[in-house]
């Protein structure tokens, strides 16, 4: 077990590779409670949210979830986070767990609505339950016809009996449900997935597996890929950033960075060798530093050890450029590859 | 589970002693804190190693972990079947995963070292 901002999380149940492989071949199980819920309800709710999200928010119909992020006024990640647009004067955030406080403060901190911010992480269990087989499992303990949602929908349903926000997002690259409910049923509907998908070899799994299964497909974290000194342009998220919608938070940065060019940005790369690089080892480009590991794993659906990095983009471009990373005083050769490292198949 | 001939560290390294001949390895227990082994790293035939000095690493997905030299000595064979095969550590640490054989210099400290008994009391204790 782990602290994660004060919560006892298991890395692992049965292992990582066990736990990753039955994601991507069946469907597994995950707690992420830890994650942090933010409500903004009002007349002005969605002209709030649009101001210090980079998404545009009041576009989405009601019952539809987006992915965005909360910027500081340079362009720098507060946070990134998924909106869900519940009723027209009612949006619900989810939010990463160690920055909700800082996340809660920054939206109150520009609310010149007339919208109320509610940090209501405390009213909310999330599960997860991802894979191939997620649709199936869940059916069989909710009425909700899951067939009719579509990726980054939700709606208000019931899971095991229990009231519950059931939406079609995740973070492992296959398809699954996030589940959101009240705490105090947790263990229940907990056991009740864990018995709806014996017969597809459910598997409780762990932030171990939550973390490779998001890097094989490329997704940020924020601490590592993001943070307040990096841009959604640099990360390679300026597709949900949307400057047409009006003033944001953040905005004037973005349109200064992008106008003077970007000095950095996020790469994939692979290992040649079997050396595995780690968070924060330096990266070398041309025989000098260049720039730095944000994530490296080694990927259990590729077989390969792979990575994310920050590197120069004026003097690296796109994949297959050769680069060397610093693991323990020695420089191991890895290559530059397109992101994500896996896609589901269709 | 824990062999009566093997000695143990407290950095969770086993040792077995055959005439001036050393082969070290890690425990059952370190393997299963490590989880899925997916990368050892380990010196060169002929390198010095030196009792509580850095012998290698072993890496499992989520953490790299220091493997610690409970003698001193020179490393005569290193294990060939763990670069292609790393995950043999958790399958069977304590047999055909050793890691390296050392030719030990001077007495080697066994007494420093935890009988098996000991060991697993240790560990106990630990959890």
């Amino acid at each position: 077990m782990v602290d994660f901002g004060g919560w006892e999380m298991p890395i692992q149940y049965s292992g990582i590779l066990e736990e990753h492989r039955v994601v991507r071949s069946s469907v597994g199980l995950f707690d992420v409670s830890h994650m942090g819920e933010i409500d903004i309800c009002g007349p002005e709710a969605g002209d709030l949210t649009d101001f210090v999200t980079t998404n545009h928010a009041r576009r989405l119909h009601i019952g539809q979830i987006q992915y965005s992020g909360l910027l500081y006024p340079h362009g720098g990640y507060v946070d990134d986070i998924l909106v869900h647009k519940v009723a027209e004067d009612h949006y619900f955030l989810c939010v990463n767990a160690s920055n909700q406080e800082k996340d809660f403060e920054h939206i109150r901190s520009h609310n010149r609505f007339d919208a109320r911010v509610e940090l209501t992480s405390d009213e909310y269990t999330q599960l997860a339950v991802q894979g191939p087989r997620a649709v199936e499992t869940l059916q069989k303990v909710t009425p909700a016809e899951l067939g009719s949602f579509r990726y980054y929908w939700f709606r208000d349903d019931e899971v095991a009996g229990v009231p519950a926000r059931i939406a079609r997002t995740g973070y492992t690259g296959e398809d699954g449900f996030e589940i959101y409910f009240a705490p105090s049923e947790s263990e229940r509907v907990w056991n009740e997935l864990l018995v709806a998908g014996s017969e597809f070899g459910i598997k409780p799994c762990g932030l171990g597996a939550r973390n490779t299964l998001r890097l094989e497909s490329g997704y940020p974290l924020y601490g590592h890929e993001l943070d307040a000194s990096l841009t959604p342009v640099e990360a390679g998220l300026g597709s949900f950033c949307k400057f047409g919608k009006g003033d944001f938070v953040g905005r004037d940065a973005l349109l200064r960075q992008k106008e003077n060019g970007l000095t950095r940005a996020l790469f994939g790369f692979e290992m040649c060798g079997r050396a595995i690089a780690r968070d924060s080892c330096e990266v070398y480009f041309e025989g000098a530093p260049a720039g730095w590991v944000t994530s490296g794993s080694p990927s259990p659906t590729l077989n390969k050890n792979v990575g994310m990095c920050y590197l120069p983009s004026d003097r690296v471009s796109g994949p297959g450029q050769p680069i060397q990373v610093m693991i323990r005083s020695q420089l191991v050769d890895a290559v530059t590859v397109q992101l994500p490292f896996y896609k589901r198949p269709r | 589970m824990y062999p009566d001939n093997f000695r143990y560290s407290k950095e969770h390294e086993w040792v077995r002693l055959d005439g001036e001949t050393a082969t070290i390895g890690i425990t059952d227990h370190a393997q299963e804190e490590l989880g899925d082994i997916v990368y050892v790293d380990l010196p060169k035939p002929g390198a010095k190693v030196e009792q509580g000095k850095t012998l290698g690493t072993v890496e499992s997905v989520k953490a790299v972990s220091e493997i610690y030299s409970p003698i001193n000595g020179e490393v005569v064979e290193i294990n060939p079947a763990l670069a292609d095969a790393p995950e043999k550590l958790n399958e069977d640490p304590h047999g055909e995963a050793w890691l390296v054989k050392v030719r030990v210099e001077g007495q080697a400290p066994l007494d420093q070292l935890m009988s098996a008994a000991e060991y697993q009391s240790y560990i106990g204790a630990e959890e």
